[in-house]
């Protein structure tokens, strides 16, 4: 019992350092632990890994936000696609066979990871149009952040609203469908399609996806999907986890978290194409 | 263009620190609500139910944790930590509205309106 405890703890300060400096849940990587690893059932590995979700967005988004790295105005606008995603992707599941949604965001995380791939090779990092894009500018989604690694102030905008919102309502479908946190799909509408930067996308990716899981979270919460033994002393460890992801990521050079995510978005991708098309190992 | 993120961000600025406080009591209750339920139940050996039973109905959760039984404090501690986005969207509500973009109120409350939506459907399974 202290046994599992003391693992779980260690699991969630890993998953929630990963998780907030990445921008991603840590329902990518508590799920895989808990039913490969520990052998747990999935609708309990799926259970604790929404309330990873909940703790990695809630413990780094303090930090973000003390910091000023966060979009708010992007992140509440682009909420409205994924929750009526999550609600679709809840009403959809047992509907839709989820092997079509599986092959459609693989495809769409390896494009992703090639985009990231390219922008890391060219490495210009903001964009700087002389004609602002008109509905950004209208729903002031432009914004600045403070760079650490760099210490000054950055001016960024972005562009492709309405891409970035489909990719969003997409991203919402995936979560109340497979009780993810989708992150992954959060970063690339605001890096790939909307061309925001990459710490403002990740800390703004972290914010939305805890108000996206919270909507799922109450479904299994009250379906009995969630173990306390579990889910709390890996919450707890999310929780410090996260804050300290949240300090280094501040610092670190953006560059450094492409070279991170690329191979863990084409793993991620790759692994969701093979799901799709029936391939096991 | 050049000027307007400028004076833009100084106001965020002040928002986000109110919402960061409000977030960071709401999460630092229920981090300080699951360790004690976990203390409890590490230390007593017993989830205060029958075999592996996991009080899930808010009325038994509620009651558990009156009696301190650990599974009960630490579900709730777990449902506290569920609200801390939900918190999130309504305080920024409120920052939005202080500091007078309408536009952003509108949008803050059709987000919480769905999320009332969802809690609704997942309740009602």
């Amino acid at each position: 019992m202290i046994h599992t405890a003391i693992i779980m703890l260690a699991v969630g300060i890993f998953a929630g350092i990963a998780g907030s400096i990445l921008g991603i849940g840590g329902g990518m990587i508590i799920t895989p632990i808990l039913t490969l690893g520990m052998g747990l059932n999935i609708k309990y590995a799926i259970g604790a890994s929404i309330i990873a979700v909940i703790a990695t967005s809630s413990g780094s988004t303090i930090a973000y936000l003390r910091d000023n790295v966060l979009n708010l105005r992007v992140a509440m606008f682009l909420e409205i696609a994924t929750t009526i995603g999550a609600i679709v992707g809840a009403l959809l599941t047992g509907v839709l066979d989820p092997k079509y949604l599986y092959l459609l965001f693989g495809c769409l995380l390896v494009f992703s990871g090639w985009n990231m791939y390219r922008k890391l090779r060219r490495g210009s990092e903001v964009l700087q149009r002389v004609e602002p894009d008109k509905i950004a500018a209208k729903l002031k989604l432009n914004g600045t952040y403070f760079d650490k690694a760099e210490m000054k102030d950055i001016d960024y905008q972005v562009e492709n609203v309405p891409a970035g919102f489909s990719v969003m309502f997409g991203a919402g479908v995936a979560s109340g469908l497979l009780g993810i946190g989708s992150g992954a799909f959060k970063v690339m509408a605001l890096d790939t399609f909307m061309k925001m930067p990459l710490k403002p996308s990740s800390s703004t990716s972290n914010l939305m996806m805890g108000v996206t899981a919270a909507a799922s979270a109450t479904v299994y919460f009250f379906n009995g999907a969630i173990l306390p033994g579990i889910a709390v002393p890996m919450a707890l460890g999310i929780l410090v986890g996260a804050v300290i992801g949240s300090r280094i990521m501040q610092v670190l050079p953006a560059r450094w978290i492409r070279i991170v995510f690329i191979p863990i978005i084409l793993y991620i991708g790759f692994e969701m194409l093979f799901k799709g098309l029936g391939v096991h190992f | 263009m050049a000027q307007k993120p400028a004076t833009t961000a100084k106001e965020m600025a002040q928002v986000e620190t109110i919402i960061g406080r409000i977030l960071q009591v709401g999460v630092v209750i229920s981090a300080i609500i699951m360790l004690i339920g976990l203390a409890m139940f590490l230390i007593t050996g017993y989830s205060g139910y029958e075999g592996s039973f996991v009080p899930r109905h808010m009325g038994m959760i509620l009651a558990g944790t009156w009696q301190l039984r650990p599974y009960a404090i630490m579900m709730l501690g777990v449902y506290c930590l569920i609200l801390t986005p939900v918190l999130r969207v309504v305080v920024s509500i409120y920052a939005f509205y202080k500091e007078k973009d309408h536009l952003y109120v509108a949008i803050t409350t059709l987000v919480l309106i769905i999320l009332l939506i969802a809690l609704v459907i997942g309740v009602k399974g």
